[in-house]
């Protein structure tokens, strides 16, 4: 079996104003691996959703890109206070986030869904007072 | 119809246009970021009155064409700066969001 290839980031939760850089980077390097545009946009897009909640309702956590065989798979783990209800979670416009936040364009309550739509599976794990952790994949 | 065609042909202003040849199919109207991450095609023009740094990385992660800002709104000079660096097209159209896309749905399919 080869080695995956793999790429991993702190993502800081203090600025929400600029926060991406993670989901940027791993944009630009699956563009290097010469995928496709359309893999490309599916990651980059459900990473960047992800990577902005953390940011968001969790003060940062940690990003893992593992680029495999057959998929690319995005881990994304947190030690903020979880999420209670998952179900209520992934429906579209449920959102927690405060008005500054809104302010800037975010908590519509669409970032959970779009990274269910945009992966081929989605899993997430989630103690309240603990963390959250999440992973996705994209096939090929 | 090229970033810079629609540019001369809207008589938008370029706040900056890194990628001038960039071809444009559709168009997407919205200020929540995940609405537009959702919703939004590749390769769309993106019609928005948001101007802080996150549009530039929402656009360039989605893969849009250019980003429109409308109502005369002008970028932050950090979103200004990351759009070059990250070669995302912004440009700026005095006239109100509807009217903008009127103009634009003339000229795209
Ligand atoms: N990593 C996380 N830690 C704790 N809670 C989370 C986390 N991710 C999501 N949530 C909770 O799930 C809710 C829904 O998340 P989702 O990404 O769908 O919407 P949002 O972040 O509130 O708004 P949007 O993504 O549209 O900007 C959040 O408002 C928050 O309560
Ligand atoms: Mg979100």
């Amino acid at each position: 079996m080869s080695e995956s290839l793999r790429f991993t980031f702190d993502v800081d939760g203090g600025d929400f104003t600029s926060a991406g850089h993670a989901s940027v980077q791993v944009k630009k390097n699956l563009r290097q691996l010469g995928l496709s545009p359309e893999v490309i946009r599916r990651v980059s897009i459900a990473m960047y959703e992800g990577e902005i909640n953390m940011v968001i309702h969790a003060g940062g956590g940690h990003a893992e890109v593992l680029v495999h065989e057959d998929c690319v798979e995005i881990i994304l783990d947190d030690k903020g206070p979880g999420i209670a209800d998952i179900e209520q979670a992934m429906q579209e416009g449920f959102s927690t986030a405060p008005d500054q936040i809104r302010s800037l364009g975010f908590g519509a309550g669409m970032g959970l869904p779009n990274m269910k739509r945009y992966t081929d599976s989605m899993e997430i794990f989630s103690t309240v007072g603990v963390g959250t952790k999440i992973v996705m994949k994209v096939n090929y | 119809m090229t970033v810079k065609e629609l540019t001369e042909k809207m008589g938008l202003k370029a706040a900056c246009m890194p990628v001038p040849e960039r071809e444009i199919s559709g168009a997407y109207i919205g200020d929540l970021l995940s609405w537009v991450m959702g919703r939004a095609g590749a390769d769309c023009a993106w019609i928005t009155i948001m101007s802080n740094l996150n549009i530039v990385a929402v656009a360039s992660l989605a893969d849009v064409a250019c980003v429109i800002l409308a109502e005369g709104v002008t970028p932050d000079g950090a979103a200004l700066d990351a759009a070059r660096e990250r070669g995302v097209n912004l440009l700026l159209s005095e006239a109100a969001t509807y009217e903008t896309a009127i103009a634009l749905s003339h000229l795209i399919k």
